[in-house]
């Protein structure tokens, strides 16, 4: 494992009827993906406000994934197209705010498609050691350097 | 209801520069419900400064909080611990809120945090029109209820002009021309013979034109 991924955190919100269900799936399969990922589970990604990305990122994420059903088979109809839309919203967010926008992002599976989100969950491990450490991470670390010597 | 915007992230960083203790102020009344300073976006501006405060190393601090009404003196006293520990105050409200927080607080700065944009309505999930310009002599009554002033974008009492195509406006084909509207909507209440009317020109004297209005209600003071 790279130095840099040891030092990041990747959160994954996961809708409990789809990609949670893949992730266990995936535990079953023995398919691995990176262990930087933390995967959070959520009743349906239409739960997820833009302020839950915005924290996450504040709070020292690197990266956050949000794991939908596929377009059309939400459980509660359409709360994947919300969590999309709000996705898209915090993305323009972060990039007003400095942070790459690529930090955040929303991919869809279904409850059987574990290679499938552990092909995503792998892609944004990628990227993640591509851009490095968010730049608050690193600013935290040093603060907390600091305070200590 | 008043319906107002976000300003965006730049411009507030640029708004807010030289400060070190920001509060972001919200109002839980108009601009909650049209989704641009009620407690919810307070969190996600305050949060996205927080983050721009640390990638550009601003090194400024942000807190928050949300108040029931700016433009009511009661509700602002409730904000008055909170705006004495800050520095410099970002509005969420609009730009009546701005004023008001301003006006109590003679020497700490107040920055209005959105661009406030006009009255108007909820037409669908997440889109606002705008209904009424306030011109302060309403005259809905004569054009079935739909408002010239504000609808028709050359703001005419006698139209429509000669640029209306089918049913849109020709300064912007997205929008329905106000006075096809009107039109229908005179023809659907059996008020059509109000159009033969000649409408003389509008009073503008109780508009902002006169300069800022004041309402004075005597039953109402004590
Ligand atoms: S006529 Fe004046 S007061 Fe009436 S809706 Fe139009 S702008 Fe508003
Ligand atoms: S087309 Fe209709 S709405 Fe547009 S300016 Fe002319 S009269 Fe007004």
């Amino acid at each position: 494992m790279s130095s840099a991924k040891k030092e990041t955190t990747i959160v994954a919100f996961c809708c409990i009827y789809c990609a949670y269900a893949a992730a266990d799936l995936a535990g079953s399969m023995r398919l691995q993906y990176p262990s930087n990922i933390r995967i959070l589970r959520t009743p349906c990604t239409g739960r997820l406000e833009v302020e839950y990305f915005m924290k996450a990122f504040e709070d020292g994420a690197d990266g956050v994934i949000v794991a939908g059903c596929e377009e059309g088979s939400c459980h509660f109809k359409e709360g994947n197209l919300v969590a999309k839309r709000r996705v898209n919203y915090a993305k323009k967010l972060l990039a007003e705010a400095g942070l790459e926008s690529d930090r955040l992002r929303m991919v869809n599976v279904s409850a059987a498609s574990a290679r499938k989100l552990v092909d995503y969950l792998k892609e944004m491990a990628a990227t993640i050691e591509k851009l490095g450490p968010s730049p608050l991470h690193t600013v935290k670390q040093l603060a907390r350097q600091e305070s200590k010597s | 209801m008043i319906v107002a915007e976000r300003k965006t992230i730049p411009e507030l960083i640029d708004i807010l520069q030289g400060h070190k203790n920001v509060l972001v102020l919200g109002c839980g009344t108009c601009v909650t419900v049209c989704l641009a300073g009620g407690e919810r976006e307070v969190s996600i501006i305050a949060s996205a400064l927080r983050i721009a405060s640390r990638t550009q190393n601003l090194d400024f601090k942000v807190s928050e909080l949300t108040i029931e009404r700016q433009c009511d003196n009661i509700f602002i006293e409730q904000a008055a611990e909170a705006i004495d520990k800050s520095d410099a105050v970002l509005s969420l409200g609009c730009g009546a809120g701005v004023q008001a927080i301003a006006e109590r607080y003679p020497r700490k700065p107040v920055y209005a945090g959105l661009n406030t944009k006009f009255l108007g309505i909820l037409e669908e999930r997440g889109i606002w029109t705008e209904k009424c310009a306030a011109c302060g002599a309403c005259v809905l009554h004569e054009y079935g209820g739909i408002c010239p002033v504000t609808r028709c974008a050359k703001h005419m009492l006698n139209g429509p002009c000669g640029g209306s195509k089918e049913d849109r406006c020709e300064v912007n084909p997205d929008r329905p021309c106000a006075w096809q509207l009107i039109y229908q909507r005179l023809k659907s209440i059996g008020q059509l013979q109000k159009l033969e009317q000649v409408t003389m020109p509008k009073n503008w004297g109780p508009s902002l034109s006169g300069g800022p209005r004041t309402i004075i209600r005597d039953d109402h003071r004590i």
